[in-house]
């Protein structure tokens, strides 16, 4: 039986790009995914021919991979339409580099695309729109304030659990607009201190406005192949040298210990099936929604102990000039946050590698970690990343 | 042929004015929210319950609502005694006096014209 470590190195991503990142007013989520997809087949030095592979999904379409499709006008062979939130398109890698191992597929677009700040479907609407159409749910009655709440009482265990400070959350907020401040795609930009973050806004305890991502449009997308086929494109190739998905809850009434998502699970598959250990990784993107998840991802990847992803981030570590340089495009607290942010990890991990950074680059990096998270807390998947250095 | 599910089940008992949970007494695993198995073992022996109304507040927030849409209110999670978890409201407490750890009992009301339990500080229990 063949196993999980045979698609080490199999596939690379070989073209991203981003569109409308921000405020991209008069487009639709279709208008961005596409003018983004466009961008990451040139990228990739392909054409639209070449795309023989969808993987694609949206909120507010459940049949949305069709739409797509008509649009670019391709007869694609492999479709892959999971939509498990923001992880989604780190989750789509792993049936997107089995598919193309497998011969059933030469080259699959991953795209997105959202315009929930500018939109007339915008971020209001979508929330009432999917009230409607919710069953009942036990919860809905208490108006927990989704999904900002979830990560709030997260947050709040975490405190009381491990002695985790507000400061602690605070400084992942800094970071990251340490790094937006480089990085001229940023929406966020200026100075922000830690007692800035806690004075802010106050919007669901322990949280202020500062530790919750921004609200903006956006989209993403990228290009996988085969290794092979990879070396000959325009690009370095980025190679998939692990891939991990997990999901164990849908409410977050039902995530067992709120100290412990399944990133653990995610990222031990995805480290199996690299062969490689968290201290091989040198850049990390982790979908930060709010401050408190890059804290519980770096625990449950198994970068720090249990408990100590607080006091971790805390020492300048992940900021620019740090030895673990995270969420390096600005993130999702102070780059952009088009609804599923999860593309975007992909994507900034695949320019780090390729040394594309500019002014935010993080040095020479051979091996990078991007990691998606969905829901609230709910799915978690883990891609680890690198140049032929790391193969 | 088929059984009516059993979110209407609860919810009917709900309007009615009684809470329940459900048991699966092969597993001895008590169940909340409904379900038609128990997550996890798939037993399907799951019949309902009066809970004890006894819990432990595990986490909370203090959610900023405007003062003209109502002001601040409390979301919890309560472990209950009989061990599944789940979310509700503090009541009768000042929102920043709500403390993890603290002991809360279970009491039928109503949120919005909706049915809800909500949870009172517990004295010595």
């Amino acid at each position: 039986m063949a196993k999980p470590s045979d698609l080490r190195g199999k596939a690379a991503v070989v073209g991203v790009a981003t569109y409308g990142s921000g405020e991209a007013p008069g487009n639709t989520e279709m208008d961005l995914a596409i003018k983004a997809s466009k961008l990451a087949i040139e990228d990739a030095g392909l054409t639209l021919a070449d795309i023989d592979g969808i993987a694609t999904c949206s909120t507010s379409n459940a049949m949305w991979p069709l739409s797509v499709i008509e649009h670019l006008g391709i007869k694609p062979s492999f479709i892959e339409g999971t939509c498990i939130g923001g992880s989604s398109f780190v989750e789509h890698m792993l049936p997107a580099a089995m598919a193309l191992e497998y011969g059933i597929c030469n080259a699959v677009l991953v795209c997105y695309g959202s315009v929930q700040r500018t939109g007339e479907m915008d971020r209001k609407a979508m929330a009432k729109a999917r009230a409607t159409m919710a069953a009942y749910d036990y919860e809905t009655v208490y108006s927990p304030p989704m999904p900002v709440g979830a990560y709030a009482m997260a947050a709040q265990r975490h405190m009381h659990q491990y002695g985790t400070t507000r400061e602690n959350l605070a400084e992942v907020a800094v970071a990251a607009r340490k790094w937006a401040n480089l990085n001229p795609e940023a929406f966020m930009q200026g100075d922000l201190s830690v007692q800035d973050v806690l004075d802010a806004r106050p919007v669901s305890s322990p949280f202020t406005v500062r530790d919750c991502c921004l609200v903006t449009d956006g989209g993403g997308a990228f290009v996988m192949t085969r290794a092979d086929r990879a070396k000959d494109l325009k690009k370095k190739p980025v190679y998939m040298l692990g891939a991990g998905t997990a999901a164990w809850h849908q409410k977050i009434t039902n995530l067992p210990d709120l100290t412990v998502t399944c990133a653990s699970q995610s990222g031990k598959e995805a480290f199996a099936m690299a062969g490689m250990t968290p201290a091989e990784v040198q850049h990390l993107m982790l979908y930060d929604a709010f401050t408190i998840n890059p804290v519980l991802f770096l625990e449950d990847l198994g970068f720090c102990p249990k408990g100590e992803g607080g006091r971790f981030v805390s020492d300048g570590r992940i900021a620019p000039g740090g030895s673990l340089p995270l969420n390096t495009n600005g993130g999702g607290l102070s780059c952009v946050h088009p609804g599923m942010y999860g593309v975007y990890t992909v994507i900034e991990s695949v320019q780090q590698l390729r040394g594309e950074g500019g002014a935010r680059q993080a040095g020479q990096i051979d091996v990078s970690l991007a990691h998606g998270n969905g829901g609230v807390l709910s799915s978690q998947c883990t891609a680890i990343l690198g140049t032929d250095a790391a193969l | 042929m088929s059984e009516i599910g059993k979110e209407k089940e609860f919810r009917e008992a709900m309007a009615a004015g009684k809470w329940r949970i459900q048991k699966s007494p092969s597993t001895d695993a008590y169940v909340y929210y409904p379900r038609e198995i128990a997550p996890g073992t798939g037993a399907d022996d799951l019949e309902w319950v009066e809970p004890s109304g006894l819990g432990t507040i595990y986490t909370y927030t203090v959610v900023n609502r405007r003062a003209e849409q109502g002001g601040p209110y409390n979301v919890i999670m309560v472990d209950l005694d009989e061990g599944p978890r789940m979310m509700s409201r503090l009541e009768g407490v000042e929102n920043d006096a709500i403390e993890i750890g603290a002991r809360v009992k279970a009491r039928l009301s109503e949120i919005g014209g909706q049915p809800a339990v909500v949870f009172d500080l517990a004295t010595g229990a």
